[in-house]
């Protein structure tokens, strides 16, 4: 009993204690609320297009992934005067939603938000639209005569309801990359359609096992081949609205094509990006429908292949086509933030990182959108000396995209990698896949709220 | 009794001031950090839970509109079939490990195993999955001709879907049960030796002491274990969250229901959706601790 007896002067503490925890709380409690509540309150004056945040002298800043580093250093370089803070993030490579988790907590928060970021995906004008986080670029901030010389079509993915929201870094266009003396001594020559194609491979499987014609165990696959092939699985036909049908003829005769080529090897279904691939097939690959950008990323620097050793060709079309149509794999885009306290530096620099020679012209590892650009690329990739032949295949593809698919908010690459993957590493066929796969897209475009038509 | 009790007491008593706050003050710091992180988000989840964007109350459309996702029931059985193998194998492991250690308790072997059980806990989560992403990887692993007499030869086959249950399970057995195994350890230490000598006496074997013994001892701390790792089993994200950025997708960005949580918050734009999905996970955490508590009779003194 002594033990619980309250000590003396005991009594005045609970309502003391009692005093402190509501200070406490209401302390807690003002941090949690300022901090939700931190949202600018800044003057803003409509100009543009968009009601820009007052104007300040800060340092720009600057998100970009790993590839894109030298452009903004290079920058950085040339103009010493201007404050850049270059932030390196993944580029929200293989769909990671990075820039869009961070934009949702910034939009919170009130502040945070890159005055320029590049995103290595085609569908980030979609939500950041949404997100009242791109800028509207064609209503003052870049001149019609810079935007009308982007190759054409390059800004279809950044444009939203006619307005262009973001820049394209680079055109992702899919040709046929071959390697040039192996094709000598195998005595092939580069086939021109899907049905030639088909053959060489079976020819390739029978007297070269293991050599590739391909490669379909990427997340990207579909948008190689099927969009190749004007599978319409992802024609986006409004601002939310997509038509996903697999079934047509157009889809099936690709996937049959390709099951025939993974069934007799000659088409490996492991990634040009996994550690197999690598380690197992890069001096065997013969050909390899792929986008502008495996050049660089793929064979001169995963791959390792010697140089004027890889030289491209157009993408096969089927028999009875009058011309390739050709997918397009990704191509990063450059957005610029609506909340930008320092627009003049930042559209500076997007025009500088999308347009100038000095970075687009000579250094970018991928086909520029920007077309004086591109030119002065493909003279600059003909002088490295690293390619077969000249790269003119690349040129004439970029016009040569099929426009029937297009860049939902839904990841279709995401949408690929979970239904139609797995089943092939477990060696079902893609032909069998393919109502899985739009079985999936239905419900991935409707969980965003697109109206489908099947 | 009383008698003892009071004198302790009254012989603490000149340091009566100091002991009047100085529970208070060692739990004021825990308070303040449980109301800022734990409670009040708690209260603004719940809040998000039963309003939409503009703050409006909705009921439980929020908690309809989730469940019917044509995700939530996949990813639902996934958790729950994950935390099937997961609490399995931890009560059967960790207890049948700490009781293997404790039978070996002779110095350095004993010390040895400890800091052996111990050590992969020291790894941080995401840096132990990673560690494990090169151990699946049959290109890359160290034990990759295991990898290849189980018929894996590619980190796709390794992944495959029916596979990232069990996968899930090692990866946080390997991360989480060597603490677990020394608490055990640490309990098992706590049993009196004069009731080990007693069943020995008794004439009971190694499996008899443990069965009856040492296990029925131990019912807390396995509570214990169960209750918190059930709650971590329930919010799997790391693992799965990893392993699908490693594999492009494959293993599914949606497989759990966190991972669905993240989804629904950050790419479709819909927090409330994702605050009434977490509210289910805590219900249903609390609830099972609380079953568990109750039916175990956790608090009650011995």
């Amino acid at each position: 009993m002594t033990v619980n007896k309250p000590l003396a002067g005991e009594k005045a503490v609970p309502s003391k204690r009692r005093a402190v925890l509501l200070a406490a709380c209401a302390a807690t409690l003002a941090v949690t609320v300022s901090a939700c509540s931190g949202a600018a309150s800044d003057k803003t004056t409509t100009k543009d297009g968009f009601a820009q945040a007052a104007q300040t002298d800060g340092a720009v800043t600057v998100w970009v992934d790993a590839t894109r580093l030298p452009a903004a250093k290079q920058y950085q370089e040339l103009h010493p005067e201007v404050k850049l803070d270059i932030v390196s993030y993944d580029g929200d490579a293989n769909g990671s939603n990075y820039l869009q988790t961070k934009v949702q907590l910034f939009n919170r928060t009130g502040k945070g938000w890159p005055d320029v970021v590049f995103s290595s995906q085609n569908n980030e004008a979609s939500w950041a639209v949404d997100a009242g986080f791109a800028a509207p670029l064609d209503k003052g901030l870049i001149p019609a005569d810079t935007l009308g010389q982007f190759a054409k079509g390059a800004n279809d993915v950044c444009t939203v309801n006619g307005t262009v929201y973001c820049l394209r870094n680079d055109l992702s266009q899919a040709v046929l990359w071959y390697n040039a003396p192996l094709m000598k001594q195998f005595g092939y020559t580069v086939p021109k359609t899907w049905e030639e194609y088909q053959q060489l491979g079976e020819k390739v499987a029978a007297e070269h096992p293991g050599y590739l014609v391909g490669d379909a165990g990427d997340s990207f696959t579909p948008e190689i081949y099927l969009w190749a092939s004007k599978c319409e699985a992802n024609h986006i036909t409004g601002p939310k609205a997509v038509t996903a049908n697999t079934s047509g003829e157009n889809c099936t005769k690709m996937a049959k094509l390709m099951d025939g080529l993974i069934k007799n090897k000659s088409m490996s279904i492991t990634g040009v990006f996994s550690t197999d691939f690598a380690k197992n097939e890069a001096d065997k690959v013969l050909l390899m429908p792929g986008p502008a950008w495996y050049g660089g990323a793929v064979f001169k620097d995963t791959l390792k292949t010697p140089d004027k050793t890889i030289g491209a060709a157009p993408i096969p079309q089927w028999q009875g086509d009058t011309a390739p149509s050709t997918g397009n794999v990704g191509g990063g885009t450059w957005l610029l933030s609506q909340h930008s306290t320092h627009l003049k530096a930042a559209t500076d620099f997007l025009k500088w990182v999308t347009t100038d020679n000095a970075y687009q012209g000579e250094k970018a590892p991928g086909f520029p959108a920007y077309a004086p650009a591109a030119e002065n690329w493909l003279k600059a990739q003909a002088a490295s000396g690293y390619f077969a032949g000249d790269l003119g295949a690349l040129k004439d593809a970029s016009s040569q995209v099929w426009p029937g698919w297009g860049s939902g908010q839904f990841s279709q690459e995401a949408i690929w990698a979970a239904t139609v993957k797995p089943g092939l590493t477990q060696g079902q066929t893609i032909e069998s896949l393919l109502p899985a796969w739009q079985d999936s897209i239905v419900k991935h475009a409707e969980s965003f709220g697109y109206k489908v038509s099947k | 009794m009383t008698a003892t009790v009071s004198s302790v007491s009254s012989g603490r008593r000149p340091r009566g001031v100091g002991r009047s706050w100085a529970g208070p003050a060692f739990v004021a710091g825990y308070v303040l950090l449980l109301i800022a992180f734990g409670v009040l988000p708690i209260g603004y989840a719940i809040y998000f839970a039963f309003t939409d964007a503009g703050g409006t109350f909705t009921g439980f459309s929020n908690f309809v509109t989730t469940a019917q996702d044509f995700r939530f029931v996949d990813a639902l059985g996934h958790v729950a079939l994950y935390l099937l193998f997961w609490l399995l194998s931890l009560v059967v492991f960790v207890v049948g490990l700490a009781l293997l250690l404790h039978r070996v308790s002779v110095g350095r072997v004993s010390q040895a195993l400890r800091f052996l059980y111990y050590i992969p806990g020291a790894l941080a989560g995401a840096a132990s999955v990673l560690v494990w992403l090169f151990m699946l990887d049959p290109t890359v692993s160290p034990v990759s001709s295991l990898l290849e007499d189980l018929g894996f030869d590619t980190f796709g086959q390794v992944i495959a879907p029916d596979n990232l249950p069990v996968l899930f399970t090692v990866i946080a057995f390997w991360t989480g049960a060597g603490g677990w195994i020394v608490v055990m350890y640490g309990a098992l230490n706590n049993i009196p030796s004069d009731v080990l000598e007693a069943a020995r006496i008794d004439g009971a074997g190694a499996w008899q002491t443990a069965w009856h013994v040492q296990i029925p001892m131990l019912r807390k701390w396995i509570v214990y274990m169960v209750i918190l790792a059930f709650a971590g089993g329930a919010q799997l994200f790391v693992e799965p969250q990893l392993l699908s950025l490693a594999s492009v997708g494959v293993a599914g960005r949606d497989y759990s229901l966190n991972q669905l949580t993240y989804a629904f918050a950050f790419q479709m734009n819909n927090i409330n959706g994702a605050a009434a999905v977490s509210m289910e996970l805590l219900v249903v955490s609390v609830s099972v601790a609380g079953v568990f508590v109750a039916r175990s009779r956790f608090f009650d003194a011995d």
